[in-house]
């Protein structure tokens, strides 16, 4: 049967063709969607890891126990699990193991636009790379084949074009694999360094024996066109160098790493003029040239995606392009929803004007105007430890004006440690967990906070009070985020003190619990003086009206959190419905 | 035959929904079809772009500039950002519908509409619609997408059977009728 998927459903249905028996992972854009496909077979048990790391790690018990796993990942997650890749590289697997790592050229959705390769270069372990939703599917499956074949974790790596695309794919069947039972096997699976240093010398000999094997392999796709021009490719470029240029010859490649020299050696000399088109790192390009073979560089930018026009562009050829460009429109920039539970306290940082220290997730959005009450954002669960930087490096005197900002999911992530480490080392920021219990920004995954696991299913609700005060932490406060006063009134009280401090906000995200939503608000135009106390807010349901000079809300787009009514001193705002 | 389509909109307004659903009419009447979207984050509010391409073989998932045949604006300023991909061809399917942007919210900036009108005249032809009327008649505001949608289907050959049948398997059970409903009247309009 053929279906039209995404990238990110296809690669999901290429691990349950597969056989495979469990998924971890940890989401982020644009890779979150797999997991929640994979959700859907019932013959594969998946989970939300609590970071990348601790993802990983599953899938390598899940093979050790002799069943074929996967861990789905963005780039920066695999930074987070890059500890246990790296020593993967040498145990081997026994059941198959494929991580997935979803790439994000032009960063649509991320805080850097590093290339995954790098790591599959590093680790000396296989990298595939699928070009539409076909062969997605088709190199999961081919990916866990490479993986048991050769001992090795491998790892497919997809980018935001072909995990946010759809193209037709044909559908197989599963194939149940046995298990292939635990493993207990000391010398390959204990990284002890007199073990290591025997697993090091087969890492060696299993990346050459891939690489002779890539070039025998149905993964590499001759293509001879005319002799003027060849092109070596993969992944989603490989569709742009056939738009632009169908007239050259082209050496798709599956397996960018270790790349198959023989086969490239081969195609080399039977075109006048080889090229490498590649986005991001020049690194098929620059290994060629290492091995010597005769290429010709492109004026190509490290940054950003390619495209048709720029491949075009690269080979001198015309582009159109209308003119009737517009240039500065007002921006869509995305923003915190209606009803956000983060914007009341949001409010409260920016009119104490304090510096805060923040993370990722929606929160990150509060950076914009009219709030912007964010001032750093690094990675994962970096806004602690980097709170107890600012605090350690003034002697204290920081902290009394700075706060870290984090959400529950980035705390459970890696905020955790950084928490650890301020109380371990007597530190005295302040930090908020801004509690709404579900993982916001890539689309309402639930959490240890949550209460329920991927499936739906009831589970242990972590407490972070309690888990805070297990810490050794005093000063722990619970409060409403909408109530602004009361906000306002706990951090000037927890910044001032000469100790760490945690308050914790208590507002489910309106995707979390779609109860909260209730009747919207509205303004009294007699009431409104124009003040713009309410506006301030950066709510998307509140509108200026220039003409009138007074503020207006949308009411089909207002979740009646009644935040901006606490923040009217005119009692211009009201409920609808309200008596 | 082939066709560039370009679908954007503001998140919530359901044009991943409707993108996903021109690709799957295209599959199903016998042509290869490729989709990709920006979609931004999961929050509501900002832009949202889908290119659909439907040929008999499709290789780039992502439309080139100057080369969309049809234009689908959800938002009725919205097309403004991609007037690099219009043509002397290019035909405009829109929806008559704002959406202020937060610059405007606040007062910071005018809503472009003097743009808009000089911009209009630069397609070969442009079918307004005002799809949230349409979808207040059909008795649900949520299916204003789907009216868009039927305007967008009169310009393309495929059956219309075909399209009712994906839209059937793609919306909520419980909206089909409203959203067929909403279908119909833009396909009219
Ligand atoms: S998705 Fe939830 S957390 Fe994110 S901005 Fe919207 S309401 Fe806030
Ligand atoms: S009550 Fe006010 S702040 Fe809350 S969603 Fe409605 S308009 Fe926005």
């Amino acid at each position: 049967m053929r279906k039209v998927l995404s990238g990110n459903e296809a690669i999901a249905r290429g691990a349950y063709e597969a056989g495979v028996k469990v998924v971890s992972s940890y989401p982020g854009t644009p890779s979150s969607e797999i997991t929640d496909f994979v959700k859907r077979y019932d013959d594969i048990y998946c989970e939300w890891a609590v970071n990348e790391k601790v993802a990983l790690e599953v899938a390598i018990g899940a093979s050790l126990a002799g069943r074929r796993s996967m861990t789905c990942m963005k780039h920066v997650g695999l930074n987070v699990a890059a500890d246990p890749l790296m020593t993967l590289s040498y145990t081997g697997v026994n059941g198959g193991l494929v991580i997935l790592v979803a790439d994000d050229p032009n960063m649509f959705s991320s805080q850097n636009e590093q290339d995954s390769r790098n790591y599959a270069r590093f680790a000396k372990v296989p990298l595939l790379e699928p070009s539409d939703s076909n062969e997605a599917k088709e190199f999961v499956k081919k990916a866990f084949e490479i993986s048991e074949k050769f001992c090795t974790p491998v790892i497919v790596r997809s980018v935001t074009r072909l995990s946010h695309s759809m193209s037709a794919v044909d559908l197989g069947e599963r194939v149940e694999t046995a298990s292939k039972g635990l493993e207990n096997n000391i010398p390959k699976w204990v990284m002890v360094p007199a073990n290591g240093r025997v697993r090091h010398v087969f890492v060696e000999e299993r990346l050459k024996e891939l690489q002779a094997f890539n070039s025998k392999s149905d993964l590499v796709a001759e293509e001879i066109n005319s002799n003027e021009i060849g092109i070596i490719t993969s992944g989603i470029p490989y569709q742009y160098v056939k738009e632009a240029l169908p007239e050259a010859s082209v050496l798709k490649l599956g397996m960018v790493w270790p790349l198959p020299l023989d086969k490239i050696v081969e195609f080399s000399k039977k075109v006048k003029k080889l090229y490498v088109v590649e986005e991001l790192d020049p690194i098929i390009e620059t290994e060629l040239l290492a091995q010597g073979v005769k290429l010709k560089k492109l004026k190509r930018p490290l940054t950003g995606e390619l495209s048709v026009d720029a491949v075009k562009k690269l080979f001198g050829l015309k582009v159109n392009r209308c003119k009737a460009a517009v240039k500065e429109l007002p921006n869509r920039p995305p923003n915190m929803c209606p009803g956000c539970s983060h914007r009341g306290m949001f409010y409260a940082i920016s009119k104490l004007k304090l510096f805060a220290a923040g993370d990722i997730g929606c929160y990150t959005l509060g950076l914009l105007p009219p709030l912007s009450a964010i001032n750093s954002t690094v990675c994962m669960g970096a806004s602690i430890s980097m709170a107890h930087g600012i605090d350690r490096a003034s002697g204290g005197e920081y902290a009394k004006k700075s706060v870290a900002v984090i959400g529950d999911s980035t705390f459970f992530h890696t905020g955790i440690n950084g928490l650890l480490n301020s109380v371990y080392n007597k530190g005295c920021s302040t930090v908020i967990i801004l509690d709404n219990r579900i993982t916001g920004m890539t689309g309402h995954q639930p959490n240890p906070g949550t209460g329920i696991t991927i499936k739906g299913e009831e589970s242990p609700r972590i407490n972070f009070e309690l888990l805070c005060r297990a810490f050794g932490i005093k000063n722990v406060v619970t409060v409403d985020p909408f109530d602004v006063d009361e906000c306002i009134r706990v951090l000037k009280e927890e910044t001032s003190k000469d100790e760490l401090s945690v308050i914790i906000t208590n507002r489910p995200c309106i995707f979390a619990d779609r109860t909260v939503i209730t009747n919207p608000y509205f303004i009294d135009e007699d009431k409104c003086t124009g003040c713009t106390a309410c506006t301030r807010l950066g709510c998307p349901a509140i509108a200026w009206d220039k003409k009138k000079k007074i503020a207006m809300i949308d009411e089909s787009l207002c979740t009646g959190c009644g935040l901006c009514p606490k923040v009217c001193r005119f009692d211009a705002i009201s409920q609808r419905g309200a008596k | 035959m082939s066709f560039n389509i370009l679908m954007f909109g503001v998140g919530g307004q359901g044009t991943v929904l409707s993108s996903d659903i021109v690709c799957e009419v295209a599959l199903e009447s016998g042509y290869d079809a490729k989709k990709s979207e920006i979609h931004g984050m999961a929050q509501r509010g900002g832009s949202v772009v889908s290119h659909v391409r439907i040929a008999k073989k499709v290789y780039s998932p992502v439309i080139s500039f100057g080369e969309a045949d049809i234009m689908v604006s959800f938002e009725y300023m919205e097309f403004l950002r991609y007037m690099e991909y219009v043509n002397s061809e290019t035909l405009l399917v829109l929806n008559t519908n704002k959406i202020f942007p937060p610059g405007v919210l606040s007062g910071k900036e005018e809503y472009p509409e003097k743009i808009i009108k000089q911009k209009l005249k630069l397609f070969k032809d442009v079918s307004q619609i005002d799809a949230l009327k349409i979808a207040q008649e059909s008795g649900n505001i949520k299916v204003a997408g789907m009216a868009v949608v039927g305007a967008l289907a009169k310009m393309l050959p495929f059956e219309k059977d075909v399209w009712k049948k994906i839209i059937e398997s793609k919306v909520p059970p419980k909206t089909i009728e409203s959203n067929i409903r909403a279908f119909e009247t833009g396909f009219r309009a």
